[in-house]
């Protein structure tokens, strides 16, 4: 908080005040948090680096992970119980452009989630926002996510599949992954803290969300009747998002993109604001 | 938002509280499944209340209405025993923890030192260690770029830059630990306690470090329990006693004031049977008389009665006799004038014998403390005090009164 006020020795001092119930405003968040953002940087970078250290295959597992998943996909949904991607495209290629935005998004939430309780000795012994904790987590999934995009493009030569213009559409529906993440990550985040339990309840959630998200089947396959309740899941939008950059394909896009939009904003707004006034005793309950 | 009064005042803290609760109400964290009872279980607790008392959750006051000023410049040492509230006063200084109560004010960059190493990974090579570290306390990238070679000398870990830390040996973490910190470039400065690790030599680079950070015109805040490291760096300090102001003002003042506390203290603990592992501590004369005079010269006997419930396997029982403020003058130690070990449970008896003590004519307090094999069980600060009296020890008739300088009188003689 800078000191307005000229007779306060030299203008550059800033002025700290401290007292109980501190403001939880979240424009006051953000800056704080932009102010940090060489931290921000830090810790996400050592998240990554510490992530794959002590492994045998390093950073080949985040390339590793979506595509053993899309084979999985490929020959059980695909081969077995005969889902098809509902278009043109190869289904290996359908089903990777969703699982690319799918595992950044629960990535992401799931090491947000994790990351206030993983981080309890900064949180007890340092002051910094503690806004950068979770966004740095967050932010370390978006580097598996380069890396496994990297695959992708090697599997778009593997079937000879060129991307259209939308293709530059990616980084918003990349923003708008991270958004929805943020959202709920941050508010379990906040509870992980409280309540350890949030850590077992995370993986049981990501799978379930799943389902109800557009990866392993087409949206199209979804009743007309339930596609709103549906579109209110925000991924939805977002995978197939990812999937119009990709592949060009899409119907009924812009309402669901919409809707994902809103509701991540929505989530973001409920979630930073649970968050913001959860830190405060933060370092009383870790 | 007001400005100081006083243009200099860069700490201003009023009427600070900070209350936990504690006992069962509060543990280490709750579970879901405890929320989901309590809240399904409330209403009928609410009528059961009827029938017996309620157990409100018990509030204990960390820090109660705390009111104090510090200076630009200002070095001051907060001292108390533990649990008094010094840390968790650095905590709320340092925005870690809220107050509950009051508020204190700020002007200036905060730099908090409240661990060695905090944001340390041990499979972090120490040049990645020192950056994010750095970047942890609040430096800027450019900031440890600036300071990095400095740091590294200051740490003389020049050689393991690029072996993750997990490799160092526990003196070399600390060491690199502390210079990062060290190198902070803050206004305003919260270290607590660092100085307890290391080794006795880089302990004193490391007071050498903050004897010069003080020099620097920089607002320091130093918790500490060591007396002397207090008295050398800090103009002044804050007695902390149960969470409230025991005194704010020059150390040479307020510290014997402590130190004499804790040994009333020390002395009621031991007369109430309130001790965890030391009994009692008596002082004898060479004749057996239980006595805590003695003359300059004479032989001082120690019994110590221990009492341990569960074996203690590798105990160490040190006996320290410190002037009144607080610099330790002679250690006698399990460890060195004995050294086989004697583990033991229930009741233990100790005797040590001091041989013809040479301290000069005054007064002097003792500590005694027990530790086991990994950390310390117990210390009674001046639990016992001595009274060394005039004695010709020399036999020339000159008596070594107490304005006698230096602390101990010399087996010396004079060939003129």
């Amino acid at each position: 908080m800078p000191n307005q006020e000229p007779s306060c020795q030299d203008a550059i001092l800033p002025h700290i005040l401290i007292r109980p119930n501190r403001s939880a405003s979240l424009i006051e968040g953000i800056s704080e948090l932009w102010q940090y953002r060489e931290l921000l940087g830090f810790l996400a970078w050592r998240d990554v680096k510490l992530r794959y250290r002590q492994t045998f295959l390093g950073v080949a597992w985040a390339i590793l992970q979506p595509l053993a998943a899309m084979l999985v996909f490929t020959v059980f949904f695909h081969r077995l119980a005969g889902i098809s991607a509902g278009g043109r495209a190869p289904y290996p290629l359908w089903s990777y452009a969703g699982l690319l935005a799918w595992n950044l998004f629960a990535q992401s939430l799931q090491r947000c989630s994790e990351s206030v309780a993983a981080n309890d000795r900064l949180v007890s012994k340092v002051y910094f926002p503690r806004l950068v904790i979770p966004c740095a987590a967050a932010l370390s999934a978006v580097i598996d996510f380069l890396v496994s995009l990297l695959v992708y493009g090697g599997l778009m030569v593997y079937y000879g599949a060129v991307p259209g213009l939308q293709v530059l559409m990616l980084p918003a529906f990349l923003a708008l992954a991270m958004l929805s993440s943020l959202g709920v990550g941050l508010w379990l985040s906040s509870l992980n803290v409280r309540y350890r339990d949030v850590r077992y309840v995370i993986p049981f959630l990501v799978q379930l969300w799943m389902f109800v998200t557009p990866v392993v089947y087409p949206a199209s396959l979804m009743p007309e009747g339930l596609r709103v309740v549906y579109g209110l899941n925000p991924m939805v939008g977002v995978v197939e998002g990812f999937r119009w950059c990709l592949l060009g394909e899409a119907s009924g896009l812009w309402a669901m993109v919409l809707t994902s939009i809103l509701v991540s904003l929505a989530l973001l707004m409920l979630g930073a604001w649970r968050f913001r006034s959860a830190e405060r005793g933060f370092a009383d309950y870790i | 938002m007001s400005s100081p009064a006083n243009e200099k005042v860069v700490i201003r803290v009023n009427g600070l509280g900070k209350k936990y609760r504690i006992g069962a109400s509060q543990p280490k964290y709750d579970t879901l499944q405890d929320a989901i009872v309590r809240s399904a279980v409330k209403p009928f607790r609410k009528l059961s209340r009827l029938g017996r008392s309620g157990t409100p959750s018990e509030a204990f006051w960390a820090i109660r209405d705390l009111s104090f000023e510090v200076q630009r410049g200002d070095v001051l040492g907060i001292i108390g025993r533990n649990g008094a509230g010094k840390s968790t006063l650095l905590k709320i200084l340092s925005r870690i923890t809220e107050p509950t109560t009051g508020q204190a004010e700020v002007w200036g960059r905060i730099g908090s030192l409240l661990e060695v190493g905090t944001g340390f990974h041990p499979e972090l090579t120490g040049r990645e260690n020192i950056f994010l570290n750095g970047s942890i306390l609040g430096m800027t990238r450019k900031e440890i770029r600036t300071s990095f070679d400095q740091i590294v000398s200051f740490a003389e870990v020049d050689r393991f830059l690029d072996t993750p830390v997990k490799h160092y040996s526990s003196g070399m973490y600390v060491r690199l630990a502390f210079a990062v910190a060290a190198h902070l470039r803050t206004e305003i400065l919260f270290v607590d306690e660092v100085l307890a690790v290391g080794d006795a030599q880089f302990q004193n680079k490391c007071l050498g470090k903050m004897a010069e950070v003080a020099g620097q015109g920089r607002t320091v805040l130093f918790v500490s329990h060591n007396m002397a490291a207090v008295e050398m760096l800090c103009g002044k300090v804050l007695l902390l006693t149960d969470g409230t102001c025991g005194g704010i003002g020059p150390s040479a003042e307020l510290v014997p004031v402590y130190l004499k506390n804790c040994a009333v203290q020390s002395r009621e603990r031991l007369m109430s049977g309130q001790t965890r592992c030391i009994r009692s501590v008596a002082s004898f004369n060479a004749q057996g008389v239980a006595t805590s005079s003695f003359a300059a010269g004479e032989d001082i006997r120690f019994d110590i009665e221990l009492y341990a419930k569960e074996r203690i396997t590798y105990p160490r029982l040190s006996i320290g006799i410190h002037t009144t403020w607080g610099v330790r003058l002679v250690t006698i130690h399990t460890d060195i004038q004995n050294n086989h070990p004697w583990p033991f449970e229930g009741t233990r008896r100790l005797r040590a014998l001091w041989r013809g003590n040479r301290m000069v004519p005054g007064r002097y307090r003792v500590d005694v403390a027990i530790w086991g094999p990994d950390r310390e069980i117990e210390t009674l600060p001046g639990c016992l005090e001595l009274e060394i009296a005039v004695a010709d020890v020399y036999g020339t008739g000159a008596l070594p009164d107490p304005s006698f300088q230096g602390y101990f009188l010399a087996d010396a003689s004079w060939d003129i």
